[in-house]
């Protein structure tokens, strides 16, 4: 029973978010309309994926440090958490922009940074799943883990900035938060991203640890 | 003291370059083989186009090349590590560092990938016609290309061989990684096809040399883990 109260804490979040995400208080806006409560779900899920895949390059790190095999589980677990969360995320993605920009895939150099960003994480899955030999693994993927998330990083959130995009916060459109987000939407949207990340993280830990179940079996 | 391990380190990575080049020169299959994949690219780019060869935008132009160069430079560097047996290595491994053996590496893909594509535009431009509004910068952004792709591609060439199917695992680790930098530069090269002022590619430049460092840092630091297994 120990180590319980986060995993109450995320259902206790989540179970908030989607009521009040859904019922709450939110600003009318013109063409967003009520598709803002999408805000905490897309945006949080972003954030959250983002948070994910800095813990999943943190744990390769200290598995290059230290070369203890647990660290390398829990960098590949949170890892597929991410992909997980950017794969939702553009699924949110494409249904808001569907309702505002009148298509679900418009050529936009964050959706393409979005899904250059997933083939980078899915190539890191192919790089693990085309080893044997477990040490061997997992430092050659930690190796590729790393670079990645450095990558990753200006792809997602640099390079959009410099040219024109449809969301906000680039090419001359404001920051999302700096007119829309109200003290109402703050009380949902900040808990969201909490909630969003330790439900990451409890379902990387079962993955963990059916993973450490089947490694003692193993011998 | 630490002058001195500068010093030696330095005189490393020259002998390093030294010896690839030499290996090179001694094996010309290698080189003249990547010559000569470039040049028969272009060419069978041209033949294809052959028919509306004035119809080709300069957008086409300029993104065609780059695709060639992108091909090139993957082939290219992804052997650096597998051409030579695995025996030698460890005995480079057992002499030198291997930051000074990474290093060096970069160093030597920097100064292939330039001949290639160096090469590849003079016969591009030559076989495609040449509507380039300002050479020097178009030069400036083949150098900066040929300096991001080969310190990219050497780490992950360096991953990819330790991996059985290396050839697919090549591309598909490289292509996701690399595409930030290629879309910068073939935005710098669009400036200048077009003949725009200097001053409007300064974010460009900036960019890439921004990620020009992140990644050989990355090299650096990462590679002596790379080589331990």
């Amino acid at each position: 029973m120990r180590k319980m109260w986060w995993k109450i804490a995320s259902i206790i979040i989540l179970l908030y978010v989607i009521v009040m995400g859904l019922m709450g208080p939110v600003p009318h806006l013109p063409i967003i309309n009520e598709t803002i409560r999408n805000t905490y779900f897309h945006v949080a899920l972003w954030l959250a994926m983002t948070t994910l895949l800095f813990s999943s390059m943190i744990y390769s790190i200290a598995y290059l440090n230290k070369g203890d095999i647990k660290y390398d589980d829990r960098a590949s677990e949170i890892a597929k958490a991410g992909i997980f969360y950017g794969i939702l995320g553009c699924l949110t993605g494409s249904l808001w922009a569907n309702f505002t920009w009148g298509d679900p895939w418009p050529n936009d150099p964050k959706l393409n940074g979005a899904a250059v960003g997933i083939l980078i994480y899915l190539a890191y899955l192919l790089l693990r799943s085309s080893f044997e030999d477990e040490q061997k693994k997992a430092r050659i993927s930690s190796v590729y883990n790393i670079f990645a998330f450095a990558v990753f990083i200006p792809l997602i959130y640099i390079l959009p900035r410099l040219t024109d995009s449809l969301h906000p916060g680039s090419g001359g459109n404001s920051t999302f938060g700096s007119f829309d987000l109200n003290n109402d939407m703050r009380k949902v949207f900040y808990p969201a991203i909490i909630g969003w990340i330790l439900l990451g993280l409890w379902m990387a830990e079962l993955r963990v640890r059916l993973k450490i179940i089947e490694r003692s079996q193993h011998d | 003291m630490t002058n001195l391990g500068l010093h030696t380190k330095l005189k490393e990575i020259k002998t390093l370059i030294l010896k690839e080049a030499t290996l090179e020169w001694r094996q010309k299959y290698a080189i003249s083989g990547m010559l000569l994949y470039v040049v028969s690219t272009v060419f069978v780019c041209y033949l294809s186009f052959s028919l509306k060869r004035n119809q080709l935008t300069p957008i086409v132009w300029n993104t065609l090349y780059w695709i060639i160069l992108l091909f090139t430079a993957v082939n290219a560097i992804a052997k650096s590590f597998s051409q030579e047996r695995f025996g030698r290595l460890i005995y480079y491994y057992s002499l030198c560092s291997p930051q000074a053996i990474i290093l060096s590496k970069i160093l030597y893909n920097c100064l292939i990938m330039l001949l290639l594509s160096l090469t590849g535009f003079a016969f591009y431009a030559f076989v495609m016609g040449n509507p380039v509004g300002d050479i020097k910068l178009y030069l400036v952004s083949i150098a900066l290309a040929a300096v991001g792709f080969a310190s990219v591609l050497t780490l992950i060439a360096g991953i990819a061989t330790k991996a059985e199917n290396s050839a697919t695992l090549m591309t598909v680790l490289s292509f996701p990684i690399i595409l930030p930098m290629l879309l910068m530069t073939i935005k710098l090269a669009k400036n200048a096809l077009d003949g725009l002022d200097w001053s409007v590619s300064m974010d460009e430049i900036q960019t890439l040399l921004a990620i020009d460092a992140i990644v050989v840092t990355l090299s650096y630091l990462l590679f002596p883990y790379l080589w331990k297994s």
